[in-house]
C-alpha cells in the first residue's frame, strides 16, 4: 500500500485530490505590490500525511499557506477543501500561525487563547461550559501544557507560546491541520513534543501541512515534502522529492555544504 | 456641594447631564477597550474630527428647509454621515495607498476639521436671526440640555453595550489573530467595519456632551487603565466600562457644583487621574510594582552570585553584592564569609550544581527550561528526583 502511494503518478494524484483531497492549489499566485512572492503553484496534499513546505527564506511558504486560506487575497488561483471551498470545510481545517505573528502581551490567559479554537462551537452568545473546559485541559495536555493552563500568555516562552497554539488548533478537532512555522525558534524539548502530537494526528487519519525551514529535519518528519521558491520546484513523498537537485534550484547558492546531500546530512 | 451634585440633588439639569454622561462613559469605556487592542485607537480621532462638517452641513439644511437648526437628531445624523465618509477615506487610503493609517489619519483629520471650521464661520455670518451655538460640539455644552437629548444619549449609549456584548468574541478574536480569527469564519472586514461603527456610535452621542476633540479620551483612557489592572479580556471591557462610568460620574459632579467649569475636560481629567493613579500603583504592571519586582530580582542575582563565589573561593568586586552578603549577615566587610555564610554557600553551590545536571538531563528538559539561576531546584523536581541527580554528582563536599 505504502509503495503503490509511493509510485502513482503525478497526473492521478491531482486527479484524485480533486475529487476530495485535503487540500488542492492551482495557479495560485500572489503577489506584493508587482513582485510575485508565490507564482502559479500548483499542488495537492495528500490525505493521512505529514507534508512540510520547504524553501529559502522569502521563497513564499508562508504566503502560499495563507493565500489557500483566504488570509491574503491571490491575484490567480483558488484553493479546493476537501473537494469543496473553505467556506464549507471551516470545520474540517484548523491553522495555527506563525508566533510571532501575535502581540503576546494581549490580555488573555492560556486557556482563554486554547478556547478561542472552539469558536465555531460556541458562536457569538453559546454558553461556555464543562464541556468546553475538557475540551481544553484536553488540548492542553496533548501538548503538555496543562499545568500552565492560568497562565497570562506574555509570561510564556517562545515554545510554550507556540504549543499554546497548537493547543487551540487540536481544540478545534480538524482534520486538516496547517501550521506555519511550527518549530521556528522553539526549544528542543518543544519540537520533539510538536512532533509528537502531528505524528498522533496522522495515526488518526488526519492531514497535516507544516511550512518549515530546517532542512536537517526533513527527511524524519515529513512523509511528502513541497519544494518551492517563488514556484513550485518539486512535489511527493521526500524520498523522490527531497532531492539535492531539487534544493539545489531552491537555494542556489545559498545552501551550505553538507546540507547540500540530504543523504549525508541525515547520516 | 459636590455631594448633592453625586447623589442627583442640584436640579433637574445637573441630574439629567449626569445621567447621559455616566451611560456615555460607560459606552465609550466597553467599544474602546476593542479599539485598544485592535491597535487602532487613533482612528477615533479621525471620526470625531470628521462630525464637524456634517454638523454644519446639517444646520444648514435644517434652517434652510425652515425648520429648527439645533434640532439635535438632526444634527447628529449629519455628524454621523460626514464621520462615516472620513472613516471610509482613512480605510480607503490605508489600504489602497502607500500611506500608513498614522499619515491617513493626520490627513483625513485635519481635512475634516478645517471644513467643519469654515462651514461654522459661515453659518455665523448667516443671518437666521438665532445664535447657533455650535462652537458646543467643539468641546461639549451641557447647559441647556433637554430631557429628549438626554434620553437620546442614554439609548444610544445602551444600544452600543448591547452590540459590544453581542459581538465581544469575534471582536477579541479579531484583535489578537486576525488570521486565525479569518480562518475560523470570522468576516474582518465585517468584524471591524462593526468595530468602527461602535465607535462612531459612541462619538456621535457624545458630541453633546464631551465635544469632539476631546471623546477620544474617553474611549481610549478608560481601557488603558482597565489594562493595567487585569490580564483578561472580558474583565478589561467590565473595568473599561466602569473606570469610563465613574469619570463621567465624578466629572459631572464636580462640573455641576462648579457651574463654570466646562463638563467634558472635568470627566477626561478625572478619567486621566485614575489613569495615573494606576499607572503608579497597579499590582505587575505598575510602575511601583515594575521597580520593586526589579530590585528583587536584582538582589536575588547578586546574593546568588556572591554565594557562588563564595562557595569557591573566589573574590567578589561588586559592592552592592558585598553590602547585600553583609546586611544578611553572610559575609564581612572585606569579603570573608561568616559561618552562616559559609553554610548557605555551599547550599548555592550544590543547588547549581543539580540544575547543571538537570539540564543535561534529557528527560528532564521540560522542567530545567525553569532555570532562571534563582529558582531552587526543590521547587521544581520531586524528592526522588533530586535523590537521582544526587546519586550522580557524588556524596556532599565537605564544608570547610
Amino acid at each position: 500500500m505504502q509503495a503503490r502511494l509511493e509510485d502513482v503518478s503525478m497526473r492521478d494524484m491531482r486527479e484524485r485530490a480533486t475529487q476530495g483531497g485535503p487540500l488542492v492549489i492551482r495557479g495560485m499566485t500572489v503577489a506584493y505590490d508587482r513582485k510575485p512572492a508565490v507564482f502559479s503553484v500548483d499542488a495537492s496534499f495528500r490525505s493521512g500525511r505529514i507534508t512540510g513546505i520547504i524553501g529559502p527564506n522569502g521563497a513564499g511558504k508562508s504566503t502560499l499557506l495563507r493565500a489557500g486560506l483566504g488570509i491574503v487575497k491571490p491575484l490567480a488561483g483558488q484553493a479546493t477543501f476537501f473537494g469543496t471551498t473553505l467556506a464549507r470545510s471551516r470545520d474540517r481545517v484548523a491553522y495555527v500561525p506563525q508566533r510571532a505573528s501575535v502581540d503576546w502581551d494581549f490580555p488573555a490567559r492560556v486557556v482563554d487563547v486554547v478556547a478561542q479554537g472552539l469558536y465555531r462551537r460556541l458562536g457569538l452568545l453559546g454558553r461556555y461550559g464543562r464541556d468546553h473546559d475538557d475540551m481544553v485541559m484536553t488540548a492542553l495536555e496533548r501538548v503538555g501544557m496543562e499545568d500552565f493552563s492560568a497562565r497570562q500568555i506574555g509570561q510564556l516562552s517562545g515554545g510554550q507560546q507556540q504549543r499554546v497554539f497548537l493547543a487551540r488548533a487540536l481544540a478545534q478537532d480538524a482534520m486538516l491541520y496547517l501550521l506555519d512555522e511550527p518549530f521556528a525558534g522553539v526549544d528542543a524539548a518543544t519540537e520533539r513534543a510538536i512532533i509528537k502530537v502531528l505524528k498522533t494526528l496522522r495515526s488518526d487519519g488526519r492531514t497535516v501541512i507544516a511550512v518549515h525551514h530546517d532542512l536537517s529535519t526533513v527527511e524524519e518528519y515529513f512523509d511528502d515534502v513541497l519544494v518551492m521558491n517563488v514556484r513550485k520546484i518539486s512535489d511527493g513523498p521526500v524520498g523522490t522529492a527531497f532531492t539535492p537537485e531539487a534544493l539545489e534550484t531552491a537555494y542556489g547558492g545559498r545552501l551550505e555544504r553538507g546540507v547540500r546531500d540530504p543523504q549525508k546530512a541525515r547520516a | 456641594m459636590l455631594r448633592d451634585a453625586l447623589t442627583f440633588q442640584l436640579g433637574y439639569n445637573a441630574t439629567l447631564v449626569t445621567v447621559a454622561a455616566v451611560l456615555l462613559g460607560i459606552a465609550a469605556g466597553v467599544t474602546g477597550t476593542f479599539l485598544f487592542l485592535r491597535k487602532r485607537a487613533l482612528v477615533s480621532d479621525a471620526i470625531a474630527h470628521a462630525t464637524l462638517p456634517g454638523i454644519g452641513l446639517a444646520f444648514i439644511a435644517l434652517t434652510l428647509s425652515g425648520h429648527d437648526g439645533r434640532y439635535l437628531p438632526g444634527l447628529l445624523a449629519g455628524s454621523a454621515i460626514t464621520a462615516m465618509s472620513g472613516l471610509f477615506a482613512v480605510q480607503w487610503l490605508s489600504s489602497r495607498t502607500r500611506l500608513s493609517e498614522d499619515a491617513a489619519i493626520g490627513a483625513v483629520l485635519s481635512a475634516y476639521f478645517s471644513l467643519g471650521i469654515v462651514l461654522l464661520t459661515i453659518i455665523q455670518t448667516m443671518s437666521t436671526g438665532q445664535q447657533a451655538g455650535l462652537e458646543g460640539f467643539l468641546l461639549g455644552s451641557t447647559a441647556g440640555m433637554l430631557l429628549s437629548d438626554a434620553i437620546l444619549i442614554a439609548l444610544g449609549g445602551l444600544l452600543v453595550v448591547a452590540l459590544v456584548f453581542l459581538f465581544r468574541r469575534p471582536m477579541s478574536l479579531v484583535s489578537f489573530d486576525p488570521g486565525f480569527a479569518s480562518t475560523s469564519g470570522v468576516r474582518l472586514d465585517r468584524i471591524d467595519l462593526t468595530m468602527m461603527g461602535l465607535v462612531l456610535g459612541v462619538t456621535v452621542v457624545g458630541l453633546k456632551v464631551v465635544g469632539l476633540i476631546l471623546i477620544v479620551a474617553l474611549l481610549i483612557i478608560p481601557p488603558v487603565t482597565a489594562r493595567l489592572w487585569t490580564n483578561r479580556v472580558e474583565l478589561v471591557v467590565i473595568l473599561a466600562g466602569a473606570f469610563g462610568g465613574i469619570a463621567a460620574w465624578l466629572g459631572a459632579g464636580l462640573s455641576a457644583s462648579a457651574p463654570d467649569l466646562p463638563t467634558g475636560p472635568l470627566i477626561v481629567l478625572v478619567s486621566f487621574c485614575a489613569f495615573a493613579v494606576s499607572m503608579a500603583f497597579a499590582p505587575r504592571r505598575g510602575l511601583l510594582s515594575s521597580f520593586v519586582r526589579h530590585r528583587r530580582f536584582q538582589t536575588g542575582v547578586h546574593l546568588r552570585q556572591g554565594l557562588l563565589a563564595l562557595a569557591q573561593g573566589q573574590p567578589i568586586y561588586e559592592p552592592l553584592t558585598i553590602r547585600l552578603l553583609k546586611a544578611r549577615g553572610l559575609a564581612r566587610a572585606d569579603g570573608v564569609p561568616t559561618r552562616k555564610g559559609t553554610i548557605r554557600a555551599a547550599r548555592a553551590f550544590r543547588d547549581e550544581k543539580r540544575w547543571e545536571v538537570a539540564r543535561a538531563t534529557p528527560e528532564l528538559e521540560l522542567a530545567a527550561a525553569r532555570y532562571d539561576g534563582l529558582t531552587q531546584i526543590e521547587d521544581v523536581l520531586t524528592a526522588d528526583q533530586i535523590v537521582e541527580i544526587d546519586r550522580r554528582i557524588g556524596p556532599p563536599e565537605a564544608v570547610p
